[in-house]
């Protein structure tokens, strides 16, 4: 950055200056590698953990915990990735979480929407207090009314089943805060104008804010999917049969059951976070730009 | 919120109190679809939540109010004094430590040179990661004999590592440690955005000055970052004292009651057992405990503005 002011002076010729700016230059070089030795050290440090899970995952059993550990297997037992499928219904698992997390992402993201347009295009007395019921509620852990939920799916007699899981979680307030907060972004005079041009309201939501808010909408769509596919406690509570179980409740009692079988467990874990990894990677930017939205002006 | 008022247009002119009607009605159909799921399964549970705690409740029995006795109960059991002591143990970890972490990586993180965004990207995947998964990797990281983690110590000198989740004293710390792995990621997001708001020209003048690095953090970096810090101390706040699914599937309170928290208690007292009366009485305790330290923050936090 700085090079171009240390040339030396062509006049004087003291041989003192040049290898003064190529030390300059030099420390330039210097902290680039020390910035990226930093980054290195600190992304090591993060992915060890998957690092580990991977490896463990191509091993026999027997050679996870060895000493020294070995984080490149003597050989890789691809086997595990076919067998994992036989010794527990792995495939019936994914289908019930994808099953669970796009029904609930549909509903979320389809009332959500809908919902936010109402408090934040069209004006009618009490929506703000209404508004205000949905924001307390964010507030309040999901742990302080657990219980209350339990009793009312137990007296439906919805435990047991997916509406349990459903009808708890496809209407959060996230998703209506979530749109809200983009909807505001969006000028007054854009659905003012398409009012004129005698747009009804249900118009103006479908050809203009839908469009224009397609960023948000797939944010929101990705952390509820996510969210979904993660749950542990909701399935946990609700489900009992084995056939209904999602990728983590069945993950899960795999591990209570064969509690030696360290690589079969570690293959299993790759397998449940393979489907998130891959739609992280395409959509991260909406993750961030959701997770920034809804956090910052919160 | 800052909305100009609508103007009724003036062609469709009909009498006010209908259009008026009409605009309530139209408000309202956009709202209903979600707003019945929300009322239903969210908003009354939560009422229901304060009406329980003062019952006396079990799936056998016919609810009766009782008053305080329930909270009269909560003084004597010692579950929920270890379980309380347990969440605020968690707590006094897990917040500090994910904040420093979440700072940390961030100022590592917030350079314009190639390939951050690949770092940026690794650091976040934790947080998405299904908990199950880590818990899972980290209860075999930290295995007590052969685990990587225990190998690293004794390979710095340490001949006596800690048997963490195998033993009562290190399993907390050993939830807390996997907790601020998987959260920090997300925190680092929020002061990533929050350090680019802060103007070059701040650091420069800085320089200028004769600050040195450490200084420009302490005198520049931190100020200018206090309305994040502030959002992510509220956050983490709540999320330590609800911690729940992460101590299920990690040690599920064990050894002994060594991690027991809060919101376990109130799993086990209300879904396990059919308490609904008494784990209502601990929910409430947990959100009154949130509430608290919440509100205590925000007027913290006006002092500190108004000065």
């Amino acid at each position: 950055m700085t090079a171009l002011h240390d040339a030396p002076p062509a006049t004087t010729g003291s041989p003192g200056r040049a290898p003064a700016g190529a030390a300059r230059r030099g420390r330039g070089l210097v902290r680039k590698v020390l910035a990226y030795a930093v980054l290195v050290v600190v992304a090591a440090l993060v992915l060890v953990p998957f690092a580990w899970m991977v490896s463990a995952s191509l091993k026999q059993n027997n050679q996870v915990f060895t000493i020294p550990i070995e984080w490149i297997p003597r050989e890789f037992r691809w086997s595990n990735f076919a067998e994992i499928w036989d010794r527990i219904p792995m495939l019936t698992y994914l289908g019930n979480s994808a099953f669970l997390a796009v029904t609930i992402t549909l509903l979320q993201v389809l009332t959500g929407s809908f919902a936010a347009y109402g408090f934040s295009k069209v004006r009618f007395p009490g929506r703000d207090a209404l508004f205000l019921a949905y924001i307390a509620t964010i507030a309040v852990p999901w742990q302080a009314y657990m219980v209350p939920q339990y009793i009312m799916m137990q007296q439906a007699e919805l435990t047991n089943t997916y509406w349990s899981i459903i009808l708890l979680q496809a209407f959060g307030a996230f998703g209506v805060f979530l749109m809200r907060q983009y909807y505001m972004s969006i000028p007054d005079e854009l659905c003012e104008a398409a009012r004129i041009d005698g747009l009804s309201e249900y118009g103006i939501y479908r050809r203009i804010m839908l469009p224009l808010s397609k960023p948000a909408l797939a944010s929101l769509a990705l952390l509820t999917f996510v969210n979904t596919w993660n749950d542990y406690m909701g399935p946990f509570i609700y489900l009992t049969s084995n056939e209904l179980w999602t990728v983590q409740l069945g993950l899960r009692s795999f591990v209570g059951q064969y509690d030696a079988e360290y690589a079969m467990m570690m293959t299993g874990a790759v397998v449940s976070v393979l489907p998130i990894l891959v739609i992280f990677l395409f959509g991260q930017r909406y993750f961030i730009r959701g997770i920034a939205t809804s956090g910052l002006k919160g | 919120m800052t909305q100009v008022i609508t103007q009724p247009a003036p062609s469709s002119a009909g009498p006010r109190p209908k259009r008026a009607w009409r605009t309530i009605l139209v408000g309202w159909s956009f709202i209903l679809p979600n707003f019945v799921g929300f009322a239903l399964f969210t908003l009354l549970p939560m009422l229901a939540a304060f009406a329980l705690a003062f019952l006396d409740w079990d799936s056998y029995s016919t609810p009766e109010w009782v008053g305080l006795k329930n909270f009269q109960r909560l003084l004597d059991d010692e579950n929920f004094h270890v379980a309380l002591g347990n969440t605020l143990y968690y707590a006094a970890g897990h917040i500090p430590l994910t904040l420093v972490a979440a700072l940390g990586l961030a100022m590592a993180l917030n350079r314009k040179i190639r390939g951050v965004q690949f770092f940026r990207t690794a650091a976040f995947f934790p947080y998405i990661t299904s908990l199950v998964a880590v818990a899972i990797v980290w209860n075999m990281l930290f295995n007590p004999t052969a685990g990587p983690v225990n190998q690293a110590l004794e390979a710095i000198g340490i001949a006596d590592p800690p048997r963490w989740v195998a033993s009562t004293d290190w399993a907390m710390p050993a939830v807390i440690l996997t907790s601020v792995w998987r959260d920090m990621g997300y925190y680092m997001v929020l002061y990533l955005a929050g350090l680019q708001t802060i103007p070059n020209e701040y650091y420069e003048a800085a320089r200028v000055d004769g600050a040195n690095a450490w200084q420009r953090f302490w005198s520049v970096t931190v100020p200018c970052l206090r309305p994040t810090t502030f959002f992510v101390l509220v956050m983490l706040t709540i999320q330590s004292f609800k911690v729940l699914d992460l101590i299920v599937v990690m040690t599920d309170g064990g050894p002994g009651r060594s991690t027991l928290v809060l919101a376990q208690l109130v799993y086990r007292e209300g879904i396990t057992e059919g308490n609904f009366g008494y784990s209502s009485a601990i929910a409430l305790v947990l959100f009154v405990i949130v509430l608290t330290v919440t509100v205590a923050q925000f007027r913290l936090n006006e002092r500190r503005n108004a000065r």
